[in-house]
């Protein structure tokens, strides 16, 4: 009885936050998205379903088609760095196992604007990457690396890593033993262990990190804006655009619900292939 | 007998100094049930993996059908392992886990089909094919477990604790399952186990291994009844181990006395009057009376435990030592009456350990 009044008071303040700052945020977007706009950047409080149809436009949906692109590329790169990772470290002891995964969290302390304007040192053109190409006569030109997608793809990488990294190291440490050893034990050769039973078995760590990837790989605008050389527009420069400079908050509401829908979807299709809700909060 | 494992003086160590596995041979035959037996720790799993390439070997060699393996891959010996907790591959069905090994070895579908069809049979759980492992019962998923080694038609199978975690009847009754699909297919079984109940029934041969050390081997008959330790007298079945002396040495008999009574014992050469021998009986082969009898130990029934078909009584003689017996059936003695226990010089083993005195 004590008990759960004492589970109370604690849970009280989460809750509250959730409610306050989660929540209620949200419902006011809903809200927004279905109110028409003034001329001057106003609100009028009138039903309509104008914000979500004008989605539909084709510049619009062009802009979608391009951000998913560059957050499935970063997707597949986030993937494709976890893995040899995880894998590494699985062998290794729970140490450093920890360690490492600590080591990850470290720069993700230091706000993340920051260290994108960092990479713009060892992008430009006559920045370390470039600098280190040409004096070692590994290339006459310097690369283009920034204030295109390329850039934006690398700084989005790099930002959304541990968001993968995390997941696929505890699906890939939680795997049992056995199970690998009854398949070497079976003949399957190492690149046949991964295929057929890391891959399998890490499948949710890998969704999840990958919804953690993806959605704000086509949400952070700041790493287009910085990176990109504001020349390219992802859904999240959209959205800021149409709230800070277009002052067209109702369908900068509406491409934000958009988002918020794709991402139930895309829950909504994990659970009927089969996925558990719970291995999501795995970490 | 041909051999189809042999382990020469093999060693293993995970610390430098630190021995699991000292320099241990041992041949395995053909067709034949073996069973390497200890309590937890005594390195039996390690051997069960060096055999399997799981683990290597710090020192000796591992030969399968007459190869040197020691150096072979896991992937390419051919032995199979079931595991403890059956290791059974979660996302996969029952088909997809027996034929696993099969399609690793790239063979066409139509023969996997036939082999998996022929081995779901075998262990009785064909129309199992779409479960999930998670479907299944402990039972189940043993034999899923047994299918999926059996069907690579390995040289030996290795049986690590397989039956540790089923429930003591569906225990009883798989291993007798076991024996059974052993001897039906003529498959080398190595079963490693702590149960010496286990072992003594599915066994043709067994090896018990103390500190990675082989303390004893042979058949179940052979070490329940003479047992050449006092460690496996104890560790197989129960027994009532009397350290004696030595007092009289015929042409071809010994006569050892323990607490006032006398017992003959064969002859051993190196039988000297006032050596100790440790004399053992099983509490199955002793007579328990109400009337002194000559020569009888006597002592006071102190627990009375019915187990069914037997029971077993403690008896305790003046504080000094405790006597086990076993009776078929009940009994009409009660806690607390005295008793005399006759003990029949043929039912007596004697144990003659060089410098090893416990």
């Amino acid at each position: 009885m004590k008990n759960k009044v004492l589970k109370r008071i604690v849970l009280f303040p989460i809750i509250a936050y959730a409610l306050l700052l989660i929540l209620l945020p949200l419902v006011y977007i809903l809200f927004l998205s279905f109110c028409q706009n003034d001329s001057y950047g106003g609100m009028i409080y009138h039903f309509t379903l104008s914000n979500y149809l004008s989605i539909f436009d084709i510049t619009y949906i062009g802009i979608l088609l391009k951000s998913s692109l560059i957050g499935l590329v970063t997707t597949f790169l986030c993937i494709c760095i976890s893995y040899p990772f995880a894998l590494v470290l699985r062998e290794r002891s729970k140490n450093v196992q920890n360690l490492m995964t600590k080591l990850i969290m470290i720069p993700f302390l230091t706000n993340s604007l920051i260290r994108t304007y960092g990479w713009i040192v060892l992008l430009r053109k006559n920045g370390v990457i470039n600098s280190a190409l040409i004096g070692t006569g590994l290339i006459h030109e310097p690369l283009g690396l920034m204030y295109n997608n390329l850039g934006i793809i690398i700084g989005m990488t790099y930002t959304l890593l541990p968001f993968m990294m995390l997941p696929v190291c505890s699906a890939t440490f939680k795997i049992d033993n056995n199970l690998i050893e009854a398949a070497k034990d079976l003949g399957a050769k190492p690149l046949s262990i991964f295929k057929n039973i890391i891959i399998p078995e890490t499948l949710p760590g890998v969704f999840n990190g990958s919804l953690m990837v993806f959605m704000p790989a086509i949400g952070y605008f700041f790493i287009s804006d910085i990176l990109g050389g504001g020349k390219a527009m992802i859904i999240g420069n959209l959205i800021k655009n149409q709230f800070l400079t277009a002052r067209n908050w109702p369908f900068g509401a509406a491409i934000s619900m958009f988002l918020l829908i794709i991402t139930f979807l895309l829950i909504y299709i994990y659970r009927k292939l089969g996925g558990k809700l719970d291995d999501l909060g795995g970490m | 007998m041909k051999t189809v494992v042999k382990l020469e003086n093999i060693s293993k160590s995970y610390e430098k100094g630190k021995y699991v596995i000292k320099n241990l041979s041992l041949d395995v035959y053909e067709g034949e049930f073996l069973t390497l037996l200890g309590s937890s720790g005594c390195g039996k799993t390690t051997i069960l993996r060096m055999i399997s390439g799981l683990e290597h070997v710090t020192d000796g060699k591992v030969y399968i059908d007459d190869k040197d393996v020691t150096e072979v891959d896991p992937t390419k010996r051919e032995v199979n392992t079931i595991f403890q907790n059956f290791a059974l591959f979660p996302h996969m069905t029952v088909y997809e886990n027996v034929s696993f090994g099969l399609k690793m070895k790239k063979i066409n579908k139509q023969e996997i089909k036939e082999r998996v069809t022929e081995v779901l049979k075998l262990v009785e759980l064909d129309g199992f094919e779409e479960r999930y492992p998670s479907q299944l019962s402990g039972g189940q998923q043993q034999r899923v477990a047994i299918a999926r080694g059996i069907i690579m038609n390995p040289k030996v199978l290795l049986l690590d604790e397989s039956l540790a975690s089923l429930d003591l009847k569906l225990k009883k009754m798989m291993q007798i399952e076991l024996k059974k699909i052993q001897k039906k297919l003529g498959i080398t079984f190595i079963y490693v186990t702590h149960d010496q109940d286990e072992a003594l029934t599915m066994s043709d041969r067994i090896i018990i291994i103390e500190k990675g050390v082989i303390k004893q081997e042979g058949s179940p008959k052979e070490i329940y009844e003479h047992p050449n330790s006092v460690f496996v007298a104890d560790f197989i079945g129960e027994s009532n181990i009397f350290k004696s002396t030595i007092i009289h040495i015929d042409e071809n008999k010994t006569i050892v006395d323990f607490d006032g009574k006398h017992f003959s014992i064969p002859r051993n050469e190196k039988d000297e009057i006032g050596k100790m021998v440790n004399i053992m009986v099983r509490p199955e082969n002793v007579t328990i009376s109400t009337e002194p009898f000559q020569n009888a130990i006597k002592g006071v029934i102190k627990t009375i435990v019915y187990d069914g078909s037997i029971t077993k009584l403690f008896v305790d003689n003046e504080g000094d030592f405790d006597l086990r017996v076993t009776v078929k059936g009940s009994v009409d003695y009660k806690e607390g009456d005295t008793t005399y226990i006759i003990v029949d010089d043929k039912d007596i083993v004697a144990i003659r350990e060089e410098n090893h005195e416990e």
